[in-house]
């Protein structure tokens, strides 16, 4: 094979078949998938299912702490497993641009078949398209993921409660900041990586061994503040957060407060918001904590009645503000 | 969130908070000057905190805010020449006054790269030999040092396709203007902690010196905010009237005399407009003979759009502390984040945006 993507690679002759086989079957085959058939045969599943599909697009394609690959399946399981199901399978589309390095293809691919195996989902149908060169920057995935509901009723933004608290599985803005920090142009000393990991064997545990999950959420593009926005407007109701009880490590902390950024805002990739009554919240604290996904879980606000469609920033001095969704993205400050 | 800094220590700040409201026994307006404190004042809920006897005003220390229409109009006209421009990311969706901005002329088809020093900016000049590429200097004091120094880079090795479109302002002629305009009543200023770093404290003096106003050099974190209020209402009840440095772990009484050396060797001081603020005599900076081959301006003389008179955008007033910004009949219906009018809305550091976005 070249050592760059040709054109070639997605005609759908030879040299595709080739790429196929040499790649994506090496690191990602099963035995639905090395059938390469049209279509993939699913003949176990039943009941409802929760489907959700994204696109990943990102720069740099390899980060500390992940790469497009990894991530690509962490944020499809996520978002699956964020309606209370179990992640099954996943369909794979890539989008390469012409000279696209093909160890980096390499790497990329076997990153995602041990991301998938690590979170017990199997890619059983994909495809591939090689654009010319300038047409698209580099690689794109597109992920389906296909997964059982287990919740009943499933967990759904809309079902935040007055009386629910709101609890969250980790630190806050790693992703972000790590993706920010090793963008090109930004010579910033640190060593924080991205959180990009599969949350779906705890969410799992969680509806298992708690239950009445009310809201199961991911905080990714937007951060925490966008997310509870989104779910306090869903939900029809107000939440109040707590600010020192939101866990940030120390050095997303430093970097925020260097460029001007607030970690509330910064996007995670494995992280998620659990509201659920406020009795089962101890509970619920426990077993996040006793998994390695949720080790720094906390409890950081509540749902109330209070007007409608907004979220209360009770700061650390202990005074109040709104706590908005962003206009646009985060940019980095002048001084 | 970390809370060990003791400059965020909740039980400290709440300590001098109890102090301020014993000391506060009529109603003060003080002035922050720097866009920064103005974030930090409303997101740590200061603003919440503070008794209803303290009115807190935002003054001209956003560089945004500051930036006239005429500069706009101006780098909008050179992103649509066949040039690069590279620029910090807070001018990206400031509006010019035809409601262009970066993020629109980028999306039609205009080259723009956000950088986050000036030195890239330079580096993207020596990476793309055959493009010119044009810094948007903007910024005070804090930026205009590296700027300078910069552009002694590029003299030196001989770079002949980066320029830069000058916009820096001073913040003490600013200052100068405010205090001498007799329909301000300002009781007292928290100065900009990242400026002083490099001016010191001396071209503050004349604040108390001339105009009885005591001003502190503040800090930014929660702590250093309210202590300096404190130190503010201190001097009022005692009727000493000073300019005090109480930000010394970061800023030096003397400043930064290398930076300030490097910025004058690059740059001399020039009338400017300010948004707002209107003509402010020495508070701009042009490039000294030797370095004129670097200015954007004279290089490619963009014809800027003339700026509208008549927005109904009170920025002016709103800089001026003659108003805040719910006062602006636009506030919050016509100008909004989404749909800015003028720049006090747009910039994460502008007065109007924290009002809008963290007033309950
Ligand atoms: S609210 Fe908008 S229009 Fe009014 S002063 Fe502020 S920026 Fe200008």
């Amino acid at each position: 094979m070249s050592d760059r993507v040709l054109l070639d690679y997605g005609s759908g002759g030879k040299a595709s078949q080739r790429l196929i086989r040499e790649i994506f079957l090496k690191h990602l085959g099963n035995p639905g998938l090395n059938r390469l058939d049209d279509a993939a045969l699913i003949e176990d599943l039943s009941g409802p299912l929760a489907v959700s599909t994204d696109t990943f697009t990102i720069f740099p394609l390899f980060f500390p702490g992940g790469d497009i690959g990894s991530l690509a399946v962490h944020g499809t399981v996520n978002d699956v497993a964020m309606l209370g199901a179990e992640p099954r399978y996943l369909s794979c589309a890539f989008l390469l641009e012409e000279g696209l390095d093909m160890q980096d293809l390499d790497r990329i691919a076997a990153s995602m078949g041990r991301a998938a195996a690590d979170c017990g989902v199997q890619v059983i149908t994909g495809d591939t398209k090689v654009v010319p060169k300038g047409a698209a920057d580099k690689m794109f995935i597109n992920t389906t993921g296909i997964g059982m509901v287990i919740a009943d009723p499933a967990p759904s933004g809309s079902r935040a409660e007055p009386g629910d608290a709101v609890l969250i599985s980790g630190t806050m803005g790693d992703h972000g900041l790590a993706i920010l920090t090793h963008r090109q142009g930004l010579k910033f000393e640190t060593d924080i990586q991205s959180d990009s990991q599969a949350l779906n064997s705890l969410t799992t545990r969680l509806i298992r061994e708690v239950g009445d999950v009310h809201v199961l959420r991911d905080p990714t593009r937007g951060g925490l503040a966008t997310t509870l926005n989104e779910i306090a407007s869903q939900s029809g109701c107000e939440i109040l957060l707590q600010e020192d009880q939101v866990p940030v490590r120390r050095e997303v902390q430093g970097g925020c407060s260097f460029l001007g950024l607030d970690p509330l805002y910064l996007a995670n990739e494995g992280k998620f918001i659990c509201i659920l009554p406020e009795d089962l919240a101890s509970k619920a604290l426990e077993v996040m904590r006793s998994h390695p996904a949720g080790r720094d879980a906390a409890l950081i606000g509540y749902v109330r009645e209070g007007q409608k469609g907004r979220v209360v920033l009770r700061t650390s001095l202990g005074g109040h503000r709104l706590l908005d969704m962003l206009e646009g993205e985060q940019l980095p400050r002048i001084c | 969130m970390n809370l060990s800094s003791e400059f965020r220590d909740p039980d400290l700040c709440r300590r001098v908070l109890e102090q301020i409201q014993h000391l506060a026994d009529s109603p003060f307006r003080f002035m922050e000057v720097c866009g920064t404190h103005t974030v930090s004042i409303f997101q740590s809920g200061i603003k919440s905190l503070l008794p209803e006897n303290i009115s807190h005003l935002s003054g001209p220390g956003c560089p945004v805010c500051v930036t006239h229409d005429l500069e706009v109009n101006t780098f909008l006209a050179l992103a649509k020449m066949d040039l690069r421009l590279a620029t910090f990311g807070d001018l990206m969706r400031v509006p010019g006054s035809r409601g262009d901005s970066l993020k629109k002329v980028q999306a039609e088809g205009a080259r723009v790269d956000i950088v986050y020093s000036a030195f890239d900016a330079l580096q993207l000049a020596v990476d793309n030999p055959s493009e010119n590429v044009v810094f948007l200097a903007v910024g005070f004091e804090t930026t205009a040092p590296t700027v300078a120094a910069t552009v002694k880079v590029a003299l030196k090795q001989q770079v002949e396709n980066f320029f830069i479109l000058p916009m820096h302002k001073l913040v003490p002629p600013a200052l100068q203007a405010l205090a001498s305009d007799p329909d301000i009543r300002v009781d007292g200023l928290l100065l900009p902690g990242h400026v002083s770093t490099i001016t010191g404290i001396e071209p503050f003096m004349f604040l108390a010196g001339d105009y009885n106003l005591p001003a502190v050099i503040s800090g930014f974190e929660p702590l250093d905010i309210l202590q300096s209020i404190q130190i503010l209402l201190r001097m009022h009840k005692e009727k000493t009237p000073a300019v005090i440095n109480s930000y010394k772990r970061a800023v030096a009484d003397q400043g930064n005399p290398r930076a300030r050396k490097v910025m004058q060797e690059v740059f001399k001081p020039v009338d400017t407009a300010w948004r707002g603020l209107g003509d402010i005599p020495g508070s701009g900076l042009s490039l000294r003979k030797e370095y004129l081959g670097f200015d954007a301006r004279r290089k490619f003389e963009p014809a800027p759009l003339q700026p509208e008179t008549n927005t109904g955008c009170k920025c002016g007033q709103v800089l001026k502390g003659k108003i805040l910004p719910p006062q602006c009949p636009l506030f919050a219906s016509v100008c909004t984040p989404a749909e800015p009018v003028g720049p006090c809305m747009v910039s994460t550091e502008g007065s109007c945006a924290a009002f809008f976005k963290y007033s309950l």
